[in-house]
């Protein structure tokens, strides 16, 4: 065989041996179940934030505070922030698997994708508790 | 380009040359051609060539093969249906050269016809239509695809009712041709994927009531690259020339994952 015959191989993958974890399965499963959860969280989220009486034209400062005042609002918004990001993130993490090509790559969008995680989780849930209405 | 190249631009000629029984048409085939000793990357060639309705994909390329163009390089082998050698992209959908009617891709009366063929996608070219399939087998060996048992061997034949059988009655038919897994966009982007084939061939031994190795096939298929990749897009059970429920055979197997019942 000549030199121009040999052409590499980018799809011989070397399989390591099963890890016996239950991670992928886990994490199939939370996608189902969270998007079911996400349905009512946020379309109730857009309906409220975008038509119901006046829309997004009557959001302000004051409304926000109002509904913050509430625990339920409260914990709608919490449980959708953590859903959204836990969900979203984890699709991201699926779509890195996909489209990565070298492992180098794929460590790094990763460590990208859970540092923005962590920081908007953080953030997030730091704003909905420590919200301070008497600021304006 | 090389001479043969130049050669193959001229169609009009070609075709003379490959007989035309009373009833046929001529259409246009544009192939993906791919030379590795001289190409660096792939190309098309059309060749217009007389066609009866009758005829499969497959004769054309062996027309072309016999009559214009001795190099152009694909799989055959039975013509059937049976070996699975001759897959290939097909006016882009993952076909059986030897399945296909030209009756069945004519364009409307009048109209001239272009048949595309292309090799699948997914596993490396080594020339015109045929693909290295190393990979797709690797990931089929991997799911120990034979009889697993234990203890001694039965004195009997191994009884198994119909209702049994019929659990994994469908996902026997499997020819490993390649058309799902390299119809599979996961498969597609991702190549260590164990891709749908695979698994229709664990599925095969796992709900099979004489094998003891389910546990030993679902472990692998629970891993990183197993059953989870999968996004139902059911572009394998459209691919299979056997007719085979691809995408319920995954499903079967996350089913048995998740409920840890086979
Ligand atoms: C409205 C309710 C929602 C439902 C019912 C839902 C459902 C799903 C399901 C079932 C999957 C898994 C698909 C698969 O594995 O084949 C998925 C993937 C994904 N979701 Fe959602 N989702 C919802 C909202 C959201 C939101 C708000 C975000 C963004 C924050 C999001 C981002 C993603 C991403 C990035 C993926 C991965 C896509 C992929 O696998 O290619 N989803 N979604
Ligand atoms: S159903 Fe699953 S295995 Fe089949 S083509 Fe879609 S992603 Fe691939
Ligand atoms: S499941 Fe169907 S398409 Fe896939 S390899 Fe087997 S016969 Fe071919
Ligand atoms: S040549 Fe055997 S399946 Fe087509």
């Amino acid at each position: 065989m000549t030199e121009t015959l040999t052409l590499d191989k980018p799809r011989s993958p070397r399989r390591p041996a099963a890890r016996r974890s239950n991670f992928e399965l886990y994490s199939w499963l939370f996608m189902r179940l969270s998007g079911l959860a996400l349905v009512v969280l946020v379309l109730g989220h857009l309906f409220i934030m975008n038509i119901v009486d006046g829309g997004v034209h009557r959001i302000d400062f004051a409304f926000v505070a109002g509904r913050w005042s509430s625990p339920f609002w409260q914990f709608w918004d919490l449980l959708m922030l953590w859903l959204a990001q836990l969900h979203g993130g984890n699709g991201l993490r699926t779509i890195i698997d996909d489209y990565a090509r070298k492992d180098t790559t794929r460590f790094w969008l990763k460590i990208m994708l859970y540092a923005s995680m962590v920081v908007i989780l953080v953030l997030g849930t730091l704003v909905i508790f420590t919200f301070d209405p008497t600021i304006a | 380009m090389t001479s043969t190249a130049a050669v193959l631009d001229n169609t009009a000629n070609t075709a003379s040359e490959i007989p035309a029984p009373d009833g046929s048409v001529t259409v246009t085939v544009k192939i993906q051609r791919f030379n590795p000793e001289v190409d660096s990357e792939p190309h098309w060639e059309s060749y217009d060539v007389p066609a009866l309705p009758t005829d499969r994909v497959l004769n054309l390329l062996i027309n072309i093969k016999g009559y214009v163009d001795g190099t152009l390089s694909f799989r055959r082998s039975c013509a059937h249906g049976i070996c699975g050698s001759d897959a290939m992209q097909i006016n882009g959908m993952n076909r059986l050269a030897c399945k296909v009617l030209v009756k069945d891709l004519l364009a409307k009366k009048g109209k001239p016809t272009t048949i595309t063929v292309a090799p699948i996608k997914g596993l490396p070219v080594m020339k015109d239509l045929y693909v290295d399939m190393e990979p797709f087998f690797e990931a089929f060996r991997a799911v120990k695809p034979f009889l697993i048992s234990y203890g001694n061997e039965p004195s009997r034949e191994r009884i198994q009712s119909p209702a049994d059988r019929e659990r994994f009655d469908d996902t026997t038919k499997c020819i490993l041709c390649a058309c799902c897994t390299t119809s599979c966009p996961v498969y597609w982007a991702d190549g260590s994927y164990f891709g749908p084939a695979a698994i229709v061939n664990a599925h095969r031994f796992i709900f099979d009531s004489r094998d003891e190795g389910a546990e030993e096939r679902l472990d692998i298929l629970n891993d990183t690259e197993g059953v989870w990749r999968c996004r139902t897009t059911f572009n394998c059970t459209d691919a299979c020339p056997r007719g085979i429920q691809v995408t319920k055979a995954i499903q079967e197997v996350k089913r048995a994952l998740l409920f840890k019942r086979v």
